[in-house]
């Protein structure tokens, strides 16, 4: 008696539970098919960035904008919503190929936003490019990216060959230094940002300097850069580097400016650099969020804050590929739809070039003033 | 080169300051090697939450930039005893859940050294969750300016501002420089002189020097095995202290390169000898930054470890040698 029980109860259980995921399925399927009819594919788009790690803050800024695109969708089409698959590479290139091929082998997924970094782009577009899996990159700025032949590479922003020339122009013209020191991360980013500079700069470079990503005592660099007697330092990087880098050299009594790019342009380099972030200036080739009003009202309604660094870029990168949804593209179909896109987005006309590089292209200055970061206009 | 030779002295402070970080990280593990054969790679993490309790302290009282003297030495007091508590806590808590059960049972030392290494990921993941488990048990709109981004840097307000006091060869030493340096050495003498002269450190030095013959005379080892990892967590705090003045920002994987560094100098000064340790850390500390200066930054730890193995081939029991037992420490 005893021995049945034991392998009756589990039996039982199990069969329960195998009734219920049988009816539960059958649930959810039945209205998608008759309420959608054939036009409703469930369709998905995939959110491909940093979510969490020391980067985070750049990938939530342009998922807010993607959320927003998003909302504005399904308010529309109610009846057939697309929903947002997170892929949170942390921004570390080794974890992205993997993750690529968790999104292409989702075959509801249609199109994805990101990768939001030069590193993780280079390591996972190879395998979006096989599978014809779209991606509109909102914020990878490395110009390489764009030779690589990939036919679903589409970028919604310039690139460093654009904004590199921009941060040299705005060292010489307008803080008008005479000696400036260059300091690159080493990453896909931040050398290949740091290198145009260097170039474009030519004689009047003082220094060179490579650090290393999670590197926290810099006092070589600090004494390099100091000895020197550079009045201005570029740093091609991240804001993990970028806080304590620009701490420790206030704190030996630098007094020069402080340029920085698109990847440090986030408030954790405030609130950890504090009073040495002040008067930092932040290229970026992103738009101001003055520069589109609805959707800067729309942000901060949703989110309580003004938008951020590529949320606007986020934004429209979403829409894109949810017009494409809305136009009854799927999958392989919607590579060319988005080749031949020419609409006003938020932030800009939204079209490419061959490369897949945005034909409308601007770049921004930017500056610390007061613990906040504020526009200080194009770069022409 | 020849910016090594022009700025030599600026190369020369500040590397003895990130020297003297690594040589009190670097007791920690050279104490505890001395009486257990054992490597504590959770210490890292116990320097990580002394940054933390440091970081934390400072900004429970208000600290702020440019404050008068008493109220700076009012925080930067309060820093010692938060990251030193924080540290020795976690310190004394890892011997006892991580070590003395598997020693208890007789584990062979492998098994300690795995016990150590996944001490060091969950204590590290429990600082870059925090804003999850503050918000399990409700505490996270209490907490919020401590536990959010609780994986990003957080940055300590800068309450001494660096003032140049001196000028040696060109270099204006700083008030911090000399703090952290003057400072380091002073605690690691009053070690010194815990380990040779107090009841404990006797204690101490017998248990290294033959724990069966020490346990024979009367001595608890598992008393002195604690008072060791208190004594090795408390100076990890005061590297805390030390590095949060310095570097001002820290992050929950904080400890892991640094526990290497100081590893590194604990060997290299002769692991388990507590001058080796303070030797070690400092010619780190100097060679990191010469070899940042001669061949570029990115090859600093290229150039720390290539050190390492130079005198390890020549000296395999490092620059002192020897243990705690036998060393005249």
């Amino acid at each position: 008696m005893r021995s049945t029980l034991k392998f009756a109860v589990p039996l039982a259980v199990a069969a329960l539970a195998l009734g219920a995921c049988g009816t539960k399925g059958g649930d959810t399927a039945t209205p998608a098919a008759s309420g959608g009819a054939a036009a409703c594919g469930n369709y998905k788009i995939g959110m491909f960035g940093a979510l969490t790690g020391p980067n985070a803050n750049l990938g939530i800024y342009i998922q807010n904008g993607v959320n927003l695109a998003l909302d504005d969708y399904n308010k529309k089409h109610g009846d057939c919503k697309v929903t947002l698959e997170n892929y949170d590479s942390q921004g570390d290139p080794t974890q992205a190929p993997a993750l690529a091929k968790k999104a292409i082998d989702d075959k509801k997924v249609v199109g994805i936003v990101g990768p939001a970094f030069s590193g993780e782009s280079k390591a996972a577009d190879p395998a979006f490019n096989e599978a014809g899996l779209v991606t509109i990159t909102p914020s990878a700025t490395n110009p390489k990216l764009a030779d690589n032949g990939w036919k679903t590479f589409f970028r919604a922003l310039g690139n460093d060959a654009t904004q590199g020339p921009a941060a040299a122009k705005y060292i010489k013209d307008t803080v008008k230094s005479t000696k400036t020191f260059v300091i690159d991360d080493a990453s896909e980013y931040g050398k290949g940002l740091a290198d145009i500079v260097r170039q474009d700069l030519g004689a009047q470079v003082v220094g060179n300097d490579t650090i290393q990503q999670k590197q926290t005592d810099f006092s070589a660099s600090v004494t390099k850069v100091t000895s020197s007697g550079a009045d201005a330092l570029f740093f091609g990087g991240y804001s993990p580097e970028a806080a304590p880098l620009i701490k420790q050299l206030r704190d030996a009594g630098w007094k020069g400016t402080f340029v920085v790019a698109d990847g440090v342009k986030d408030q954790s380099f405030i609130d950890n650099a504090k009073d040495a972030a002040e008067g930092t200036v932040i290229t970026c080739p992103c738009v101001p969020a003055d520069v589109a009003p609805d959707f800067q009202a729309a942000y901060k309604a949703k989110y309580n804050e003004d938008p951020n660094t590529y949320s606007g870029e986020g934004y429209d990168s979403a829409t894109i590929l949810l017009d494409g949804i809305a136009a009854g593209k799927d999958r392989s179909s919607m590579v060319d739809f988005v080749k031949s896109y020419d609409k006003k987005g938020v932030t800009k006309q939204l079209k490419f070039d061959a490369k897949g590089e945005s034909a409308d292209i601007k770049v921004f200055a930017y500056k610390v003033e007061g613990g906040k970061i504020v526009s200080v206009g194009e770069i022409k | 080169m020849q910016n090594l030779i022009d700025n030599f002295f600026a190369y020369t402070i500040t590397g003895l300051t990130i020297g003297a970080v690594y040589a009190l990280v670097a007791l920690g593990y050279t104490l505890v090697y001395g009486v257990l054969r054992l490597i504590n790679f959770a210490h890292s993490e116990v320097f990580m939450y002394g940054t933390f309790a440091a970081l934390w302290v400072v900004m429970l009282l208000g600290g702020r930039p440019g404050a008068g003297v008493g109220q700076v030495v009012f925080w930067v007091a309060m820093m010692f005893v938060a990251a030193m508590a924080m540290s020795g806590f976690i310190a004394v808590l890892l011997e006892r859940v991580a070590y003395r059960p598997l020693r208890k049972r007789n584990a062979p030392p492998l098994i300690a050294l795995i016990s150590a290494i996944g001490a060091s990921f969950v204590l590290a993941e429990i600082m870059g969750l925090r804003s999850r488990i503050t918000a399990w048990v409700g505490l996270d709109d209490n907490l919020r300016d401590y536990v959010r981004n609780s994986r990003n840097n957080a940055g300590l307000p800068t309450i001494i501002s660096p003032q140049p006091i001196f000028t040696i060869g060109g270099y204006h030493v700083t008030n911090v420089d000399v703090f952290v340096i003057v400072g380091a050495i002073a605690i690691m003498v009053i070690l010194d002189q815990f380990v040779k002269r107090s009841r404990l450190g006797r204690g101490i030095r017998a248990v290294a020097m033959d724990p069966e013959s020490a346990a024979l005379m009367g001595v608890n080892r598992d008393r002195v095995i604690q008072v060791t990892f208190l004594v090795g967590g408390v100076m990890a705090g005061a590297a805390a202290v030390f590095y949060m003045l310095k570097i001002g920002i820290t992050r929950y994987d904080a400890g892991f390169t640094l526990g290497v560094k100081a590893f590194t100098a604990a060997v290299l000064g002769g692991i388990g000898n507590l001058r080796g340790a303070l030797l070690g850390g400092f010619i780190l500390g100097l060679a990191e930054n010469y070899g940042s200066a001669i061949v570029g930054s990115q090859w600093k730890d290229v150039v720390a470890f290539v050190l390492l193995i130079l005198i390890l081939l020549f000296r395999p029991t490092g620059l002192l040698g020897e243990s705690l037992g036998k060393a005249r420490a």
